[in-house]
C-alpha cells in the first residue's frame, strides 16, 4: 500500500462533463491547484449528446422572466423540486448564458443578433399561460459547445487534466471528512491515490441502469454509487425520467422537436391516441404524461409491429423539405440504424430510459448533505453537481433545457463555495491507511482467478430486470420480484471472474467495476420506488395512482447499510418570493 | 518487439476504450464494428479509423450517419463501418 503514486491538489474534481469543468473553471481561477479525472478524454463526456439547448428567461423571443421560469420548473418537477434551489438557478440562468456567450460558445441569433430562443416542453408564459420560447440553442451541437469551451479555458486556467483515469473509491478518515480519492489509470492499469482538501463528484448519470436507454455507455453512475459505499444516502432515486420517443428496441432519442414540428402518434389501430390522455397538448404534453400514455397503448394490445410492443410516430406528411431543414438529422439517423425512410415509413417509438432525477444529496453550494436531527450537517470536503447530484431542482420530473442549466449554475456555485472552503482548510489531513485498503479490496477482488460465470451476461440481465420491474409503471409484486433479482444478480457477481487480467487498457475490469456500481444503484432504484406508494411526476404506481401531498410531499433517502430509506421534507421555502403551493398539474 | 499476438491485442484493448464516446448513437456504431470489422481492416484502413477517432464527436457522428461526406482518405472505413451499422 505504501508503494502507491501519491499526488496532492486543493481540489479533486471527479468528472469533466459540463459539471465538473465550470466548477474546475472557477477553482483554476482562483489559483487553486485543482485536478480533473475523468473515464474518457473530457470533450468525450455525455454533455457532448446535449443537442436541444438550455434553458434563461431572456425573452428575446416571447415575452419572459425568471419568476415563469422557476414557476414552470416548480411545476414540471410536480411539486417535489427544492424551491429555494429553484429559485436560485432560475435567477442565475439570464447571467450565465451571457457569460458562456462571452466565453464564446456560438448561439443561434436572430437576425437583430440577440439569441435565438425556441420553444420546448413545459415552458409557458404568465404561470402556466401561451407557450414561451427559453430554449438557446448552439444549433444542434449547444453540449459539445460548451464542453470544448470549458474544456479551452481549463486548460489556459492551468487545470491539471488526468485523462483516462477511473476512480474506484472515495477516501475518508474516521471523523467522516473526504480526503480524496483511489484512481486507476486506465492505459497502464496503475494506480494512484489522489488526496485533496476537498473533493467534487461531476460524474453523470446512470442511464445503463435500463436496457433501452439514450445514454453512451459510459454513463454508469459511479459516484453515486461510490458515495453509497461512503454511508452517505442517494435522495429520490425512484425518480427516473423516460423519454417517449426512444426508437424501439435500441434506445437512442427521437427529438421532441419531431412532434413539435408536427408529427405525431398513432397505436396498431391507427388511431391518434395521445388526444385521449391530454385532450390540450396532445402529443406535446410533458415527457412522462406521453411516456405512460405509449406504455399503457402498448400494454392494453394496441402496439404496433408484429409484437406489438410499439408505437408509431408519423412524420411522412411533413415533407421531405421540413424535414430537412427542421429536423437535420433525424432522417439520416434512422436510415443508419433501422434502415427504413421515415420519409415514407413511420418510426417505431417506445419509452426510453433518459435522465437520472435523483443522486447524490447536496445543498444549493453544491456541499453534500445529510440529516441531523430535524435538520441537515455537511459532509466535510465533498461536493456533487451535475446529473449525479440531488440538489433538487428537478423533482419528480426535469424539464428539457434545465440541465445544461443546472451543471453550469451548480458549478459555478460549488466552484466558489470550495475557494471559501480551502480558505479555513489550510493542510491536507493524514490520510488513514484502512479507507485505502477498503478501496483497494475493491479492485483487488477482481484479481481472482478460477472457476466461475463471466461478467458480460450480467450487465444485460441487471438492465433488463430494471426495464421489466422498475420501469415506465410500477407495482409492489413487481418491484418486489424486480428486487429479489437484482439481489440474485448481485450475489452472482460477487462471484464471477474475469478472463483477461493483463493491466493495460483493461475494458472488462473497468466494465466489471461499473457493474458493481449499477448493481448498488439498481437497488437503491427499486428499494426507493418500493418505499413511495404514491404516483408523482416520473413515479407510477399503479396500485397508488395519486398524487399523495398529506403524506409523500417529502424526499427520500436510501442508504446502503441495511437497505433502508429515511425521509427529508421538501423546501417549499424560496429565497426571496413566495412559495408556490402544490397544484394539480395539468398540460 | 513484442510478441506480435500480444501488441495486436493491446491494440485491440486501447481501441476498445477509445470507442466509448459521449453519444450513445456512436457506440452503437463503433463498438461493433471494432468487434465485427477491425480485424479484416488493411493497415491502412486501421490508420484512417484511429484517426477518425480523433474526431470530434458530432463531427463524427455527422460522417457516420451520412450527413457530410468524409475526406478522402476516410471514406472507405466510414463506408466500411455504416455497412456493419445493424
Ligand atoms: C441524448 C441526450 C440529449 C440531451 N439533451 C439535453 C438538452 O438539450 N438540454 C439539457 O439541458 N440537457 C440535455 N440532456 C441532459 C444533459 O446532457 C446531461 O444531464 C448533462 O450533460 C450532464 O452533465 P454532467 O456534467 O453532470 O455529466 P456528464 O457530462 O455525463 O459527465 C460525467 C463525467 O464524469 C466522468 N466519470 C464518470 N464516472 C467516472 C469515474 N468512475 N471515474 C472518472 N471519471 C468518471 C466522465 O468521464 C465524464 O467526464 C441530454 C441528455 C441526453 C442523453
Amino acid at each position: 500500500m505504501s508503494g502507491l503514486e501519491r499526488r496532492r491538489f486543493d481540489a479533486l474534481v471527479i468528472g469533466a462533463g459540463g459539471a465538473g469543468l465550470r466548477a474546475a473553471l472557477s477553482l483554476a481561477r482562483a489559483d487553486a491547484h485543482v485536478a480533473v479525472v475523468s473515464k474518457v478524454f473530457p470533450t468525450r463526456s455525455h454533455t457532448v449528446a446535449a443537442q436541444g439547448g438550455i434553458n434563461a428567461a431572456l425573452a428575446n423571443v416571447t415575452a419572459d422572466n425568471w419568476h415563469w421560469h422557476m414557476y414552470d420548473t416548480v411545476k414540471g418537477s410536480d411539486f417535489l423540486g427544492d424551491q429555494d434551489a429553484i429559485e436560485y438557478m432560475c435567477r442565475a440562468a439570464a447571467h450565465l448564458v451571457v457569460e458562456l456567450e462571452h466565453a464564446g460558445i456560438p448561439f443561434s441569433r436572430l437576425p437583430d443578433g440577440r439569441i435565438y430562443q425556441r420553444p420546448f416542453g413545459g415552458q409557458s408564459q404568465n404561470f402556466g399561460g401561451a407557450q414561451a420560447a427559453r430554449t438557446c440553442a448552439a444549433a444542434d451541437r449547444t453540449g459539445h459547445a460548451l464542453l470544448h469551451t470549458l474544456y479551452q479555458q481549463n486548460l489556459r486556467a492551468r487545470t491539471h487534466f488526468f485523462d483516462e483515469y477511473f476512480a474506484i473509491d472515495l477516501l475518508r478518515d474516521e471523523q467522516g471528512y473526504i480526503l480524496g480519492a483511489l484512481v486507476l489509470e486506465i492505459e497502464t492499469g496503475e494506480l494512484l491515490v489522489i488526496e485533496a482538501k476537498s473533493t467534487l463528484i461531476a460524474t453523470g448519470g446512470a442511464g445503463q441502469l435500463f436496457r433501452t436507454n439514450t445514454n453512451a455507455h459510459i454513463n454508469t453512475g459511479d459516484g453515486l454509487a461510490m458515495v453509497l459505499r461512503a454511508g452517505i444516502p442517494l435522495e429520490d432515486m425512484e425518480f427516473f425520467q423516460f423519454h417517449p420517443t426512444g426508437i424501439a428496441g435500441k434506445g437512442m432519442l427521437i427529438s421532441e422537436g419531431v412532434r413539435g414540428e408536427g408529427g405525431y402518434l398513432v397505436n396498431g389501430a391507427g388511431e391518434r391516441f395521445m388526444e385521449r390522455y391530454a385532450p390540450k397538448a396532445h402529443d406535446l404534453a410533458s415527457r412522462d404524461v406521453v411516456s405512460r400514455a405509449i406504455y399503457q397503448e402498448v400494454a392494453e394490445g394496441r402496439g404496433c409491429g408484429a409484437q406489438r410492443d410499439h408505437v408509431l410516430l408519423k412524420l411522412e406528411h411533413l415533407g421531405e423539405e421540413v424535414i430537412a431543414k427542421r429536423l437535420p438529422g433525424i432522417r439520416e439517423m434512422v436510415q443508419t440504424f433501422l434502415h427504413v425512410d421515415p420519409l415514407h415509413h413511420p418510426i417505431p417509438v417506445y419509452p426510453t430510459a433518459h435522465y437520472t432525477m435523483g443522486g447524490i444529496p447536496t445543498n444549493r453550494h453544491g456541499q453534500v448533505v445529510v440529516p441531523l436531527g430535524a435538520g441537515e450537517e455537511t459532509i466535510p470536503g465533498l461536493y456533487a453537481i451535475g446529473e449525479c447530484a440531488c440538489v433538487s431542482v428537478h423533482g419528480a420530473n426535469r424539464l428539457g433545457g434545465n440541465s445544461l442549466l443546472d451543471i453550469v449554475v451548480f458549478g459555478r456555485a460549488a466552484g466558489n463555495h470550495i475557494i471559501e472552503f480551502l480558505k479555513e482548510q489550510r493542510t491536507h489531513r493524514p490520510l488513514p491507511p484502512e479507507s485505502l485498503e477498503r478501496a483497494l479490496e475493491r479492485l483487488q477482488r477482481w484479481d481472482r482467478r478460477g472457476e466461475g460465470e463471466s461478467v458480460d451476461g450480467l450487465r444485460r440481465a441487471l438492465q433488463e430486470t430494471m426495464e421489466r420491474h422498475c420501469g415506465v409503471f410500477r407495482s409492489e409484486a413487481v418491484l418486489l420480484e424486480g428486487l429479489s433479482k437484482v439481489r440474485e444478480i448481485r450475489d452472482r457477481l460477487a462471484h464471477a471472474i474475469l478472463k483477461d487480467h493483463s493491466r493495460i487498457f483493461n475494458t472488462a475490469r473497468i466494465e466489471a467495476l461499473e457493474l458493481e456500481n449499477l448493481v448498488e444503484l439498481g437497488i437503491a432504484t427499486l428499494v426507493s420506488a418500493l418505499g413511495r406508494t404514491e404516483s408523482r411526476g416520473a413515479h407510477s404506481r399503479i396500485d397508488y395512482p395519486e398524487r399523495d401531498d398529506r403524506h409523500w410531499l417529502k424526499h427520500s433517502l436510501y442508504y446502503l447499510e441495511g437497505e433502508r430509506l429515511e425521509f427529508k421534507p421538501v423546501r417549499l421555502k424560496p429565497i426571496s418570493v413566495d412559495t408556490i403551493p402544490p397544484a394539480e398539474r395539468v398540460y | 518487439m513484442s510478441h506480435p499476438d500480444t501488441a495486436a491485442d493491446s491494440e485491440l484493448a486501447r481501441l476498445r476504450w477509445r470507442c466509448r464516446r459521449g453519444m450513445l448513437e456512436l457506440d452503437l456504431l463503433l463498438l461493433p464494428f471494432v468487434e465485427r470489422g477491425w480485424a479484416g481492416l488493411d493497415p491502412t484502413a486501421k490508420e484512417a479509423f484511429w484517426r477518425l477517432l480523433d474526431l470530434p464527436d458530432p463531427t463524427l457522428l455527422e460522417l457516420l450517419l451520412g450527413l457530410a461526406p468524409p475526406p478522402d482518405p476516410l471514406s472507405d472505413v466510414v463506408a466500411a463501418i455504416r455497412a456493419t451499422a445493424a
